[in-house]
């Protein structure tokens, strides 16, 4: 890929834009409203904390270099996925849930599960070699992501492209047939 | 210094977190926004990987990121269909909790 810019070469590329501190700041601002999407009663009050748990991992995404795809992140999911969220929640007219008498049985069988998967999962990260390697720095310290991925888009996988275009269409059509209310 | 290792316990977080609400939650629309979770942590350490996975050009490995370009469009399109799903269950049968939808018929 050609860039067009000239780095100065006062300045070196740090290893990432951000450092660790913030890093830190927003994977737990992400965890946290993650965690209060699964537990708040309230569907508007789980919707909000999808945002912010969205918003924290676009942020996430910048931290690691990829700006386009943070973009994408807030333009797709934080605009327009949680709209379509909210506008069926209220749509739907759904209160919060009533307290209903906890099932502990269930309740720690899920948990259960999840810390299995969880357990699994730290499991193999701890045995992949390169999981604790710092990232490499990159050539240049300036870079046009967008222009890379739009190049790689429409050169190497342009049929790919064609077929999600075509999948999304397929989704629209499909969603106004599913809503669209039967004659009787 | 933050390592690759730390972007993957991050995201193993967010998939378990995402996996324990379709568990434990009956309510159709937080299943969904759980599985949101799960994939945008798929995301994550997809893009971690990309960084991770430096070119000769000295670039992060945009494959992964048209990847997960792909990945988030499929994901708005599974969001919509499976909202007029549920919208469509709802006027059927007047809930959204799954405890409620046991038949297979209507």
């Amino acid at each position: 890929m050609v860039s067009h810019y000239n780095p100065p070469s006062a300045i070196r590329h740090p290893q990432s834009i951000m450092p660790p501190f913030l890093f830190w700041v927003f994977a737990l601002l992400m965890l946290i409203f993650g965690v209060a999407v699964v537990i708040n009663r309230n569907p508007v009050a789980s919707a909000l904390s999808l945002v912010v748990s969205f918003l924290g991992l676009a942020a996430l995404f910048m931290s690691l270099d990829a700006y386009f795809i943070g973009i994408i992140q807030v333009l797709v999911y934080a605009g327009a996925v949680m709209v379509l969220f909210l506008f069926i929640i209220m749509l739907l007219d759904l209160r919060a849930e009533e307290r209903r008498r906890v099932n502990w049985l269930t309740l720690s069988g899920g948990i259960a599960v999840a810390l299995a998967l969880l357990i699994q999962i730290f499991y193999v990260i701890g045995h992949l070699r390169s999981a604790g390697q710092t990232f490499p720095s990159l050539a240049r310290s300036r870079f046009d992501d967008v222009r890379s991925v739009g190049l790689l888009l429409f050169e190497n996988y342009n049929l790919p492209f064609q077929i999600i275009g075509v999948l999304v269409l397929v989704a629209t059509i499909g969603v106004v047939l599913l809503s669209k209310r039967e004659p009787r | 210094m933050v390592t690759l290792g730390d972007y993957l316990i991050v995201s193993g977080i967010l998939f378990a977190i995402g996996f324990a609400g379709v568990m434990l939650r009956r309510n159709l629309i937080i299943i969904l926004m759980s599985l949101e979770l799960m994939l945008n942590a798929a995301n994550l350490s997809l893009v971690a990987f990309s960084r991770f996975h430096v070119q000769s050009s000295g670039l992060p490995d945009y494959n992964i990121q048209v990847f997960v370009f792909f990945i988030i469009t499929v994901a708005a399109a599974e969001v919509a269909v499976g909202l007029a799903i549920i919208v469509a269950l709802y006027r059927a049968r007047q809930t959204t909790d799954v405890n409620d939808i046991k038949s297979l018929r209507f």
